[in-house]
């Protein structure tokens, strides 16, 4: 039984140039103790998809219009009201920000900010949720957590700041953490090392992790399996051996292709042209088709193909292509 | 912190020494001379000229001025030429007055703003959002010497509420006394207050920390009281500290309407008078007090926000 499943989900969001349908259709399930990458280029859905399962839209008007999602034992999270939301956030699923930088509230010590959720839903006290912050600081490496855990958050460094970010995360030890490119605004060397802090909490704790990612190479380095997202939509799915060794999607061929590697060392890199459609009117049929060298005029109309097997097998490697061999 | 206030102090040397060139000068281009306008159009020149060099002002304008730095330091800002004693004396009966009325006025302004606010910026962009701002716009444009008398007429004259004017002895009977003044001052403030506050507001809640507040599970309240009003409060500090420099200084008209004896009247009488050293010594006076208000502001904000250091 998954740990989350997403169903058929549509969330919406009103701009000034009009209702943009960020996630459109989007279905992907999480087991437990697993780590599932969400990968995509800038303002293909990643994000909202992540939001739009804590209902986390920030300033935006954003709002999930249809589709379920399923946390095992809570029940549908969409249908939820606010105030059953509170009580979901944070104790069940628990969220990291990209950017560490202003993710920290400027005015709040960092050991409160740390505890605070458990002081609501555990119902701690001042000396519990102090303790509790300490060892949380303690867990995620960050040096002398006993003295740090009074700091403010400009005196740390976006590094430190990611580990509180992701302290807080840990605080009420939730089945579900959402991590949204928790490592884009950092340094490369301090990446591997939330990447690795990560890793090392579902190793322990059996905590399934969504990674929202835009480098395949992190996906490869922590993910069970991946989901690749164009336009508001997953355009393949499987583990991430099948998918990255074995593309099916010209979507994501094209982007292992424009990747750089040791191998093409002095070739020029293959980027893809054009750019992703409006998701404010989107085309009709595959919304990749106008960027993909083997579109069809089967491909330009209809509604957009959905997720299935290939070839008929049941390896859970799923594609959205109706140029997939076998069908 | 100490430091900073230290340095912070000693910043204010330079500033006032050039307050008092600077009002020192202007009254040397202001028209009028204080002797004819005390012995009156009857008097002759040579009487006028006696009470020119009983007053100093046949010396040449660098003792003049020497005079002046020199009371200054001595802390008795001169003598008045009407009142026949010290400024300082004249400035420290009056203070109370203006400083309470001040304090009293600040203190409606939040109770007034803050709910607005709060509520404005809650429901920013609909009709409760417009309504509030418009009419809020409205005090701020209302001429205060307006807003007295329709004060006085209505709550004074007609519901007998509150007395027209004057002040009276003790806190409380002063509280009741200087209402309608301080609701006069306080409603332009309150304008202030909210439009800046409101906006912040806004602005806070679209701060990727409120998404995380959020993402832990607090509820709507706490998220509110704890990460967004509080960031928010901060630049309200500023904004109310930059009000209250004016307002020390610029009460003078209300002060006049309710007879409040304050240092607005003070300085007006001074000015219709050519009192030459109360019109100086009040202006080096207010530029103090408009120093230390900004110092207590930036400790303020220095203790409210931890980012914020005192250099």
């Amino acid at each position: 039984m998954p740990l989350l499943e997403v169903r058929d989900l549509v969330t919406e969001f009103r701009s000034s140039g009009g209702t943009v349908r960020a996630v459109d259709g989007v279905s992907l399930t999480v087991e437990p103790g697993e780590i599932l990458g969400l990968v995509g280029e800038s303002g293909c859905g990643k994000s909202a998809t992540c939001r739009s399962i804590l209902q986390l839209f920030g300033g935006s008007q954003g709002r999930i219009v249809s589709g379920q999602v399923l946390l095992n034992g809570i029940g549908d999270l969409a249908k939820m009201t606010e105030r059953q939301m509170q009580m979901v956030r944070g104790k069940e699923a628990s969220f990291i920000f990209q950017d560490p930088l202003t993710a920290l509230n400027p005015t709040m010590r960092v050991g409160r900010q740390i505890s605070e959720g458990a002081e609501r839903h555990l119902g701690l006290g001042r000396h519990a949720a102090h303790q509790l912050a300490v060892d949380l600081l303690r867990e995620v490496h960050v040096p002398s957590p006993e003295r740090r855990v009074d700091a403010w958050p400009h005196e740390f460094s976006g590094g430190l700041r990611q580990r509180v970010v992701i302290a807080m995360a840990l605080a009420m030890q939730p089945r579900l953490i959402i991590a949204d490119e928790p490592t884009t605004a950092l340094d490369v060397t301090v990446q591997n090392q939330i990447l690795r802090l990560l890793a090392e909490r579902r190793q322990k704790h059996q905590t399934a992790i969504i990674l929202v990612t835009h480098d395949l190479g992190v996906v490869s380095e922590i993910c069970d399996r991946v989901a690749v997202m164009y336009a508001g939509r997953i355009v393949e799915t499987g583990s991430v051996d099948e998918v990255l060794d074995n593309p099916t999607h010209p979507y994501t061929r094209a982007l292992l292709a424009a990747l750089p590697s040791a191998a093409m060392r002095g070739q020029p890199l293959i980027p893809i042209e054009g750019a992703p459609p409006s998701l404010v009117a989107p085309p009709p049929g595959c919304r990749f088709a106008p960027r993909c060298a083997f579109a069809t005029d089967m491909c330009r109309q209809g509604l957009p193909p959905e997720l299935a097997a290939r070839g008929g097998q049941a390896t859970g490697h799923l594609d959205a292509c109706i140029l997939g061999e076998g069908r | 912190m100490f430091q900073g206030i230290v340095n912070r102090i000693l910043m204010v040397i330079p500033v006032i020494f050039g307050v008092t060139i600077l009002s020192f000068l202007l009254l040397q281009v202001m028209p009028g001379d204080p002797a004819e306008m005390a012995m009156g159009t009857r008097a002759s020149p040579e009487e006028i000229e006696v009470i020119r060099v009983q007053w100093g002002l046949d010396q040449p304008l660098w003792q003049q001025y020497a005079l002046f730095v020199r009371d200054c330091l001595t802390g008795s800002f001169g003598t008045s030429l009407f009142h026949k004693l010290p400024v300082s004396q004249l400035i420290l009966e009056r203070l109370p007055y203006t400083l309470g009325l001040t304090l009293y006025s600040t203190v409606i302004a939040l109770i007034i703003a803050l709910p607005f606010a709060i509520v404005a910026a809650l429901s920013r962009g609909r009709a409760i959002d417009v309504a509030i701002r418009q009419v809020f716009v409205l005090m701020l444009a209302l001429p205060p010497f307006w807003l007295s008398f329709v004060f006085i007429i209505f709550f004074a004259l007609n519901l007998g509420l509150f007395p027209t004017g004057g002040v009276g002895n003790g806190f409380l009977e002063n509280i009741h006394r200087l209402f309608l003044p301080a609701l006069v001052v306080g409603l332009s403030t309150a304008a202030l207050i909210q439009q800046s506050l409101r906006g912040t507001l806004i602005e806070t809640m679209g701060a990727d920390f409120i998404d995380t507040a959020r993402a832990k599970g607090l509820t709507a309240t706490q998220v509110f009281r704890r990460h967004i009003l509080r960031n928010s409060l901060i630049s309200t500090i500023s904004v109310i500290g930059v009000r209250i420099s004016w307002v020390i200084g610029g009460t003078v008209v209300v002060e006049k309407i309710f007879s409040v004896p304050g240092l607005g009247s003070l300085l007006i009488d001074a000015i219709l008078t050519r009192d030459f050293p109360v019109i100086r010594g009040l202006t080096v006076f207010f530029a103090l007090l408009v120093v230390m208000v900004n110092l207590v502001t930036d400790i303020a904000y220095a203790m409210a926000d931890p980012r914020v250091r005192l250099r």
